[in-house]
């Protein structure tokens, strides 16, 4: 119908091409190289905090472009971030309670 | 429009089933930290038996996660063949998809056991039940995703598909990328910081 | 009213079957048994909840009797302690999980996709696999009672209480994997009513249009969709222990016991909203209407109802202040508690000054919905004694929390679903219930339920514990504030509410043997649901009503005379139908009926019951599960063009847009 055929233009507008996701799947092989480094290397006081950013990186990756977060629907975010935001929210402060965070 | 004489119409446009992907997908994310946030308090409860990092091997660990990465990649290229009514193309690439992902459950399997005779039952200690839990979760869901793969390659050779074709492997896409980023937490959360 | 009796030209096309598998034909009965089991409309599957919940309420309050029964006298013969530990424990479940939940699952059914303007709801076989897998679960959750003995840990089943240690029989296995599937029941329906809000309104229906109670349960379907799979997560870890023998609540191993309060609790605080919501939104409706007035700040009613749902998430510790927390998080936990009383207090003021100055009328429904202001004001009150932490530790595990929460939960939630009974009765069953009699249900019951409750704050103030099996003569205590006089007073109340409760009943068979028929507009009413025949038709709406203003059946009835600023009728409801029916959407294609919903949601309690007894059985149970699963992939849920018996060639513009669900 044409409610899906509006989807589908609209996807093809601000989609990416295959090379476009080939390049991401690149960069995102290459972060898991760097966060597998960190178990040969020594990165010192940043080791926690960088593997905390490039876990959210790989993740920000592949919800925006393979799950086409980022050019579809607002309506598509609210649902999935809400449900992401609330579980952080939540069980950090759960976590908090046993006193996790000082050890 | 007619549309609206219709028991399915939708008022803004938007797919149903993708919306409800995405609630469901939103759901997950308080299952996953759920089981996550169990593991993350038990990890270093460990009165019998290994501690973890006496028996996570990074190395095999990290090959089996690259592997489920890059099933991500050919999965967007199978909902990409899709787009473009690519048959043969969408054939292969689920099928390839299918394939990776069974290629990580195998190395699950394979870790299970290696951890067992190392001495990491279930019920161990807390360490082991949570950790179990919290991987054979995801197993099952990767597996469950293998499932509608291999349907989902059986089901497009018939001539008549319920639905939009390319919605329906658009779908299974969003659930597979689902379950690899929910890995990409597991592997830098439980394996990569160690206790 | 022969507009309405005569037949609407639209009725939906005939459908032959198609087949799945190649060789099972898709049910089409229209009449008879069938017609329910395989259906998928949502007015069908919303008084399938209903009778349901019903039925479970029932249990439920035979089993509050019971506990009644042997706390009227000291030293109660009634039950022992095991089978009283069981009865509370099932008399609770029974009514959070099996009776308000489903029945608000019921109105929501029903009355939302009317309220939106709505065909159907936006994933109808997933529908009616929700209402199955709930029956089913609730089934077996009580089957327990018959294979040893039903679980016995309370309704919040803390670990390790609730392990094989302290709770060896079978009981809470099947309390756990029961509640597991009805879980599965409330994420399905939580994701359609959502996809069915956001997606389906009719035109011009933007949010802020949307009549209060869709609101309320939408903000509802939101908690569940979040809350559920938490419990979910604290069910596996407890099976996983009982049946496989993992630790997670093995304090030996280095356990910590708070993890299952806390990932309990965590759902469980959003669940009393879920509980809550749905009754403010019908006595949402029902005050407006029966006030002549429309509600007081309609935003600030939707806003408040949201901005619970929101702050519900941060409040769930102060069920646990008692649990040796910490100051920090008991300080936190207090505080954000007070602050939920807020907006909770914005929605009774609303409420009363939707009353104010309006022409009331004391109907039956208008009745339960002030009751509902007052006892569950009441409830409210003692709610927030307990906000302040140093007051709870000393009220904690005592009736006063008994008190409490019957105020909020009977007072509240049970009074707002008997409102709704009363003021949608004629829309869904075309016919009034009794009034006279209505009057009856709702005296006993209030006065039932202030003599059973109202003593409960007494004898929970004076030590009287609660989950205890007997008391005794000796340590009852003397003058005003006995023990043995409040209990007694509590024990007659029940049965007075229990009197009260089948007044209902006889109203609705009397009125069921009753031959007239209800008014098309009995209330003159203000929303959408009202804009349709009683009981409205298979596809709810003749034409698909575009909408220009909040309440917009009134305004379609009414208009504003532009000297006197007054409400003018300018419209009969039924000659609102009468042009509908003239103008009646042609080729209207509903949702097809299906077997595998229900074969479906048979898989689950067959993999459960196996996980119990022989892993063999829940193998079978998978494949149940699958066998269904593909057939349900493999039909598309509106049959395909070629099966309808069309008069006028399909013009192809009546396809379905989405059809898998
Ligand atoms: C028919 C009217 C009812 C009566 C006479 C009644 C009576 C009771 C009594 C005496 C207890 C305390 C048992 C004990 O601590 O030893 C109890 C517990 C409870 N009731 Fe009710 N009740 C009624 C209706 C309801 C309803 C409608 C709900 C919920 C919607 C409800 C929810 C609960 C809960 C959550 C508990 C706590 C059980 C536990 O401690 O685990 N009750 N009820
Ligand atoms: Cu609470």
């Amino acid at each position: 119908m044409t409610i899906n055929t509006a989807d589908k233009t609209h996807e093809q507008q601000h989609g990416m091409s295959n090379a476009g996701y080939i390049r991401i799947a690149v960069i995102l092989a290459a972060i898991t190289g760097l966060e597998v480094s960190t178990y040969y290397v020594d990165f010192g006081v940043l080791f926690l905090p960088a593997l905390l950013i490039m876990m959210v990186i790989k993740f920000v990756m592949v919800v925006s472009y393979f799950m086409h977060l980022k050019f579809d629907n607002k309506m598509f975010s609210f649902l999935f971030y809400a449900g992401l935001v609330l579980a952080v929210g939540v069980y950090a402060a759960f976590l908090a309670t046993f006193k996790f965070f000082i050890q | 429009m007619t549309d609206t004489a219709q028991g399915h119409a939708s008022s803004t446009g938007i797919s149903n089933v993708k919306l409800g992907m995405w609630a469901f997908l939103g759901s997950e994310c308080l299952l996953f930290g759920g089981l996550i946030s169990t593991y993350m308090l038990y990890r270093g409860r460990v009165t019998g038996g290994p501690r973890p990092s006496q028996i996570f091997d990074i190395p095999f660990t990290s090959v089996s996660s690259f592997v489920l990465l890059m099933s991500s990649l050919t999965m967007v290229l199978a909902v990409s063949a899709a787009h473009k009514d690519d048959d043969r193309k969408t054939n292969l690439w689920l099928t390839v998809t299918a394939l990776l992902g069974a290629t990580f459950v195998g190395g699950q399997v394979y870790e299970f056991t290696a951890f067992y005779k190392e001495g990491l039952g279930f019920s161990t200690s807390l360490f082991g039940s949570s950790f179990y839990t919290l991987t054979g979760f995801h197993g099952v869901h990767v597996t469950v995703g293998i499932i509608m793969l291999m349907s989902l390659v059986g089901i497009l050779k018939r001539s008549s598909v319920p639905g939009k074709k390319a919605e329906v492997v658009e779908m299974i896409g969003l659930y597979w990328h689902f379950v690899d980023i929910v890995w990409i937490i597991i592997f830098t959360l439980v394996y990569l910081i160690p206790v | 009213m022969a507009i309405i009796e005569r037949p609407a030209p639209t009725v939906p096309a005939i459908v032959t079957p198609t087949t799945t598998y190649g060789s099972l034909k898709r049910p089409v009965s229209a009449t008879g048994w069938r017609s329910w089991v395989f259906t998928v409309d949502h007015k069908k599957l919303g008084i399938m909840y209903g009778a349901t919940a019903m039925f479970f309420f029932i249990i439920g309050g035979v089993e509050a009797l019971l506990i009644r029964l042997q706390l009227a006298a000291p030293n109660g013969k009634v039950l022992n302690a095991d089978l009283y530990n069981q009865m509370f424990t099932m008399h609770a479940t029974t009514m959070v999980f099996l009776f308000v939940m489903p029945m608000a699952a019921g109105f929501a059914n029903y009355f939302v996709p009317l309220q939106i303007g709505a065909r159907d709801v936006a994933f109808p076989r997933l529908n009616a696999f929700g209402f199955w897998a709930l029956l089913f679960g609730g089934i077996f959750l009580n089957l327990a009672w018959f294979l040893g003995g039903a679980a016995d840990g309370g309704w919040f089943m803390y670990a390790p209480n609730s392990g094989p240690v302290f709770s060896p029989s079978n009981g809470v296995d099947f309390w756990a994997l029961g509640l597991q599937i009805a879980g599965i029941a409330s994420l399905t329906g939580a994701i359609n009513l959502i996809i069915t809000v956001l997606n389906m309104r009719a035109p011009g229906m933007s949010l802020m249009k949307m009549p209060i109670f869709t609101w309320m349960i939408t903000v509802v379907q939101f908690l569940l969709l979040f809350a559920i799979p938490v419990i979910t997560v604290a069910l596996f870890l407890l099976s996983f222990q009982r049946n496989f023998g993992a630790r997670f609540f093995d304090v030996a191993a280095g356990a910590d016991p708070l993890l299952w309060q806390h990932l309990f609790w965590i759902f469980g605080h959003p669940e009393v909203y879920v509980l809550i919501l749905p009754s403010f939104g019908i006595v949402s409706e029902v005050l407006p209407v029966f006030s002549r007035k429309p509600l007081f700040g309609y935003p600030f009613v939707v806003f408040s109802g949201a901005a619970i749902g929101f702050v519900g998430w941060g409040v769930w510790a102060h069920h646990m202040f008692a649990s040796g927390l910490g100051p920090v998080s008991v300080a936190v936990f207090s505080l954000t508690t007070m602050a939920i009383a807020v907006p909770t207090g914005v929605k009774i003021i609303n409420w009363t000054l939707t009353m104010w100055g309006g022409k009331l009328w004391f109907t039956t429904a208008m009745k339960f919905a002030i009751g509902l202001i007052v006892l569950f004001t009441v409830g409210g009150l003692s709610g927030v004694t307990h906000a302040v932490a140093p007051s709870d530790t000393q009220q904690t595990d005592t009736y006063y929390i008994v008190a409490h929460f019957h105020y909020v939960l009977f007072g509240g939630a049970v009074l707002g679903i008997f409102s709704g009974f009363y003021y949608w009765w004629p829309k869904v069953f075309g016919k009034m219930l009794n009034e006279k009699l209505g009057s009856w249900n709702f005296w006993l019951m209030v006065i039932g339920l202030n003599l059973t409750f109202g003593p409960m704050h007494i004898l929970g103030l004076q030590g009287q514990p609660r989950r205890m099996y007997q008391w005794t003569e000796a340590r009852a205590g003397e003058g005003f504030f006995n023990l043995a006089f409040w209990n007694l007073i509590a024990s007659i109340g029940s049965f007075v509410l229990a009197v009260g409760i089948l007044m209902f009943l006889i109203n609705v068979l009397i009125t069921a043997r009753n031959p007239q028929k209800a008014p098309l507009d009995p209330w003159n009413a203000r929303s959408l649901e009202w804009m349709t025949t009683n009981p409205p038709k298979e596809h709810n709406f003749d034409v698909v009503p575009t909408v220009h203003h909040l309440d917009d059946f009134f305004h379609q009835k009414y208009e504003e005379d532009p000297v006197t600023h007054t409400m003018k009728q300018v419209r009969t409801a039924e000659e609102i139908m009468a042009e509908q029916e003239r103008n009646a959407d042609k080729h209207i294609h509903m949702p097809s009926p299906s077997y595998w919903p229900i074969v479906l949601a048979f898989g689950l309690p067959v993999i459960t019951f196996g996980l119990i007894y022989s892993h063999l059985i829940s193998v079978i149970g998978g494949v149940i599960v699958l066998f269904a699963a593909y057939g349900w992939a493999l039909e598309s849920s509106t049959a395909p063009d070629s099966d309808f018996e069309t008069n006028t060639p399909g013009t192809g513009l009546d396809k379905v847009a989405s059809n898998h669900d």
